[in-house]
């Protein structure tokens, strides 16, 4: 059900609420960006991905 | 119920604006954080993406405000009592003081998490052990033990270049210790200086300052003393890597008016600074803080000169 009345409170924490929405629209934005920061570097895109993937599979002596 | 009421107990509740605790990161002392893990970073061989350097001063920002909440939490008694630090969240009432511990042990694990996971593992480690040594070591037991506290604890404040060096390099080196070591070495005339200067708050708050347990003649000799290791300290990074004339040309002057300085407050009876308010005393701490940002500053045209081709060592 959606808060139709404002309460006092609202008021009082609206500073307090728009900063902590802030806080984590930045944290997003600096995940986001050292993704691609990260990718740019060439970082390994590939990882465990709980099954087997041969090209990151450390190559075993005698089957080359 | 009064409106002044009505403040009083929302604040004692802990009703926060959000400036509150921003005030609990001590953002003057983040200002210092950042611009010498800054240094540190830009000085340092090589160089990362500008969005990892800027995510990892940020996080070691957060880091070191971590530490102060941390710091602001445990200490909440004795700034209660103390004129300079009564107004602090806590001991005014605005953040209940669990509150402020949670938003410490939630910011520390963060900031490093996510250095290490930005840049590497040894500068995540050195800025977990910076917190720790902040936090407990420094706040916890040595502050209210020993007049030594500001001598040892100020190694917390001297890890930033180590930390901003270790996420270009991944590691430790001469250069990085020197700098670390221009910073702890720097911190106990730098704080002594204040304590001569802010005398009935440690009195009033018995925290174990060398005014308080040793006298204030005794503070004004070891500010010297203390001062005599750390010119060779600022001189000796000129000859590494990071350094140059500049920073040579620098230090020398800044250094030369530090032991003089240095040397006016030794020999400056009480009587005199009493009459004067401590005028000598003041100007001295004042000094000292440039001294410190004109040393990183050099360290940083050292950088833009080797940059442009134009570095001499």
């Amino acid at each position: 059900m959606p808060i139709t009345e404002t309460h006092e409170l609202h008021k009082r924490r609206f500073g307090r609420n728009l900063g902590v929405a802030l806080c984590l629209v930045g944290f997003m934005a600096i995940v986001f960006g050292l993704t691609v920061a990260k990718i740019r570097q060439g970082a390994s895109m590939e990882a465990f991905d709980h099954q087997p993937r041969v090209s990151i599979t450390p190559p075993v002596e005698g089957n080359q | 119920m009064s409106d002044a009421t009505a403040n009083t107990v929302a604040a004692q509740t802990g009703e926060a604006q959000f400036g509150d605790y921003v005030a609990l990161l001590k953002p003057r002392v983040m200002s210092l954080v950042v611009f010498t893990g800054l240094v540190g970073l830009l000085v340092a061989p090589g160089s990362v993406p500008p969005m990892i350097g800027f995510a990892a001063i940020l996080f070691l920002a957060i880091g070191a405000g971590a530490s102060g909440a941390l710091n602001m939490w445990y200490d909440a008694d004795i700034d209660r009592v103390m004129k300079r630090t009564a107004g602090r969240p806590i001991p005014s009432g605005k953040v209940a003081p669990g509150e402020a511990l949670g938003l410490g042990i939630a910011l520390s694990v963060m900031s490093v998490a996510m250095l290490g996971l930005a840049t590497n593992w040894v500068a995540a480690g050195i800025l977990a052990f910076t917190i720790f040594f902040y936090a407990v070591i420094y706040t916890m037991w040595l502050k209210r033990s020993t007049p030594q506290n500001i001598v040892i604890g100020g190694a917390a404040g001297a890890f930033p270049p180590m930390i901003g060096w270790a996420v270009v390099t991944g590691g430790v080196s001469i250069e990085s210790l020197l700098m670390f070591g221009l910073i702890f070495m720097w911190t106990p005339p730098h704080f002594w200086a204040l304590a001569l200067f802010m005398k009935s708050d440690y009195h009033k708050a018995n925290v174990p300052m060398l005014t308080v347990t040793h006298g204030r003649a005794e503070t004004r000799r070891q500010i010297f003393f203390y001062t005599l290791p750390l010119v060779p300290v600022a001189l000796g990074v000129a000859f590494t890597s990071i350094g140059g004339p500049v920073y040579l040309a620098t230090a020398l002057v800044l250094n030369v008016l530090f032991l003089k300085g240095a040397w006016t407050i030794w020999k400056r009876p009480e009587s005199v600074a009493e009459a004067d308010e401590y005028a000598v005393e003041k100007r001295f701490f004042r000094f000292t803080l440039y001294y410190l940002f004109l040393h990183f500053v050099a360290l940083l045209v050292e950088a833009a000169l080797r940059a442009s081709g134009l570095g001499i060592w």
